[in-house]
């Protein structure tokens, strides 16, 4: 879906003053961002600086402690989950296990947020379901297939199909490259790039792979200390002060993914 | 929110509105009941078109590929460049692949060929199963040593100790409807001491061993299943394995040894509590006090009975814990199969148990026991 003119102006989602503590440990003190339509905005940091929880909280499976998170300027505190608020139909969510349904093929995973929330027949619903496999570029034979015989990089796939299914305005992905080899990753990062392009779609990311970061990043937030350390495009946070952020992306892994995506021109940005 | 029409004018079809998830239902229809244009100089307007997603990609190419002339003439009018990339990439997959992709149509030869083969594995694994462990024990009998004592005590007081209260409470109520249903039947002919005989042989040599064994199946052996097979599904098993320790030795020889040790101790437990049960009610609807009870229960119950339901303990333990841990090491998918393989270890654990004494029966009735 097309937005129209007046959703550009106002942010996709919202976070003001968010704080998160479980009991005694702080997870986040002040965390605020804004994210605009149409970008791929990525979360970063390093292990255990709440990328994830920040994540869990914007699609509301987890509640601040203080603080608004607002998602299509709704409040996600009223976003009570799983009772089939229309907002869940506008957002994907692509978990970092996959989080497929292990007692349906791939296929039936694909097409259950159809069935769920629509009433389309089911010889459409199959097209959908083939078009999006197809989309993820996996191949069709794989579609009567169960989780458990998939491999790990195809069940990235799967998952993802079944975050698109519903052609959602917003995208969220959970580690979307952790764990694959580098042709996977940059394959999975060309196809969360041409499906941006395809679905006009607005992609929410946590990770902390850096080829990802510098290659289809167009925003990047850097969260440490509980707070946002630095946000801007990654040519911004490369000129950062804050030490953090400068280890983050000066370490010999950042070097080099910097380098090779000079190569590369930037030219995969849209 | 903004409709989605297809409309035809003569042979021209006119595209409008949203075509996204919400109206494909009733755009379906539409199309559905739309009267094609005869000829073959058919086109599509779609200037009107304000949104599309997907589906509505998909429902257009349905109707490219209906008019017969899908080659240039067909291709839409005025379509938006950013929806005429979704259509291009939809029409990169049709025509569709075949709707057997998905659901796979097998004839009943097939499935019982399937079914005969895969039970055939199924046998083979578990005599595989069975010489293993068989192995292993006779290891662990040379060398007592490798045996995981610690392990081993562990489990008899989770499945021992701990299960004391609730097969207490459960023989002793078998213990007073036995008694009970026998009075009835007992007051009628006068014979009221005999209720030591119906309780107390029926108790020992079958019943409390067969409430016990019942009971521990379904408490201890789906817990063998799910927590082996936990361990498989997240690799645990396989991180065993290359450290260079027997799964068998590790996880199956303590399990089952702590079975046979706890199930006749439970047994025993349970023959005292369920003949105490018989004791109150034949006190109760009979007038038999304790001292009579007691009395008549050593002439009137000869030992054989209590060592026939002692003996058949530790091989029902035996069975229960092999196929709890058999169970376990076949799961091989995910959360579904966990719960699966739990259910079947729990049934097929009860029904060997039930067919084990069954055999008993008839072979101690041949030997007059």
């Amino acid at each position: 879906m097309k937005p129209s003119a007046v959703d550009i102006e106002t942010p996709v989602i919202e976070v003001s003053h968010v704080a998160t503590k479980f009991g005694q440990a702080v997870v986040h003190e002040d965390i605020s961002l804004s994210i605009r339509r149409g970008e791929i905005f990525a979360i970063a940091g390093g292990n255990g600086c709440g990328k994830t929880t920040l994540l869990r909280e914007i699609i509301g499976l987890v509640t601040p402690s203080s603080g608004t998170i607002r998602l299509f300027g709704l409040d996600s505190r009223k976003l009570e989950m799983g009772d089939g608020h229309p907002v869940h139909r506008r957002f994907g969510v692509m978990f970092q296990q996959g989080g497929l349904f292990s007692s349906l093929t791939l296929a039936e995973n694909v097409a259950v947020p159809l069935r769920e929330h629509t009433t389309l027949s089911a010889g459409l619903i199959h097209d959908i379901v083939a078009a999006k496999i197809a989309m993820v570029e996996l191949p069709p034979d794989s579609a009567a297939k169960y989780p458990n015989e998939l491999s790990g990089g195809m069940r990235r796939r799967a998952a993802l199909a079944r975050a698109i299914v519903m052609d959602p305005e917003l995208l969220f992905l959970d580690e979307p490259t952790a764990g694959l080899d580098p042709i996977v990753a940059t394959a999975f990062d060309e196809l969360v790039l041409s499906l941006k392009r395809l679905l006009g779609l607005t992609v929410v990311m946590v990770t902390h792979d850096l080829d990802s970061l510098w290659g289809i990043a167009t925003r990047v937030a850097v969260l440490g200390r509980g707070s946002v350390l630095g946000i801007g495009t990654m040519q911004e946070l490369a000129r950062s002060d804050d030490p953090i952020v400068r280890d983050y992306f000066h370490g010999p892994r950042g070097r080099s993914a910097r380098e090779q995506a000079a190569q590369n021109g930037h030219s995969r940005h849209v | 929110m903004e409709q989605a029409t297809i409309s035809v004018d003569r042979s021209m079809i006119h595209c409008r509105g949203a075509w996204t998830l919400p109206n494909l239902v009733q755009l379906e229809r539409q199309i559905q009941t739309l009267r094609w244009p005869d000829g073959s100089d058919v086109r599509f307007d779609t200037m009107g078109v304000t949104a599309m997603d997907t589906g509505g990609a998909l429902l257009l190419q349905r109707c490219l590929s209906h008019s017969p002339r899908n080659g240039q003439g067909g291709a839409p009018q005025g379509l938006r460049p950013e929806f005429a990339d979704l259509l291009q990439k939809v029409q990169l997959q049709w025509p569709r692949p075949d709707q057997g992709a998905v659901a796979r149509n097998t004839s009943w030869a097939e499935g019982l060929t399937h079914l005969v083969q895969s039970r055939q594995a199924a046998a083979v694994r578990a005599l595989a199963f069975i010489g293993e462990s068989t192995i292993a024990f006779g290891r662990a009998l040379r060398r007592p040593r490798s045996i995981r004592w610690r392990a081993l005590l562990r489990f008899v007081e989770l499945d021992g100790v701990r299960a004391l209260p609730i097969t207490g409470l459960l023989t002793f109520l078998v213990g007073i409807v036995i008694a009970y249903q026998g009075a009835e039947q007992l007051r009628k002919f006068g014979t009221n001491i005999f209720i030591v005989d119906l309780v107390g042989v029926s108790l020992l040599r079958e019943i409390s061993p067969l409430i016990v064994a019942i009971l521990i199946a379904g408490r201890s052996g789906s817990a063998y299943a799910a927590e082996i097979g936990t361990m498989k599904v997240t690799e645990e098993l396989d991180a065993v394995r290359t450290l260079g320790i027997s799964p068998m030795n590790l996880l199956v020889l303590p399990r089952a040894l702590a079975l046979v040790i706890a199930l006749p101790l439970l047994t025993v437990y349970a023959d005292v509590v369920g003949v105490f049960g018989g004791m109150l009610i034949a006190l109760g609807e009979l007038n038999v006090s304790f001292v009579e009870f007691v009395a008549r229960f050593e002439e009137a119950v000869p030992v054989r009975h209590f060592l026939i339901g002692l003996g058949k303990a530790p091989f029902f333990a035996a069975l229960i814990a092999l196929v709890g841990c058999y169970q376990g090491f076949q799961i091989r998918g995910g959360v579904d199969d966990v719960g699966r393989h739990t259910t079947i270890s729990v049934v097929q654990g009860i029904f060997l148990v039930i067919v084990f004494d069954a055999i008993c029966s008839i072979l101690l009735n041949w030997w007059d026991l």
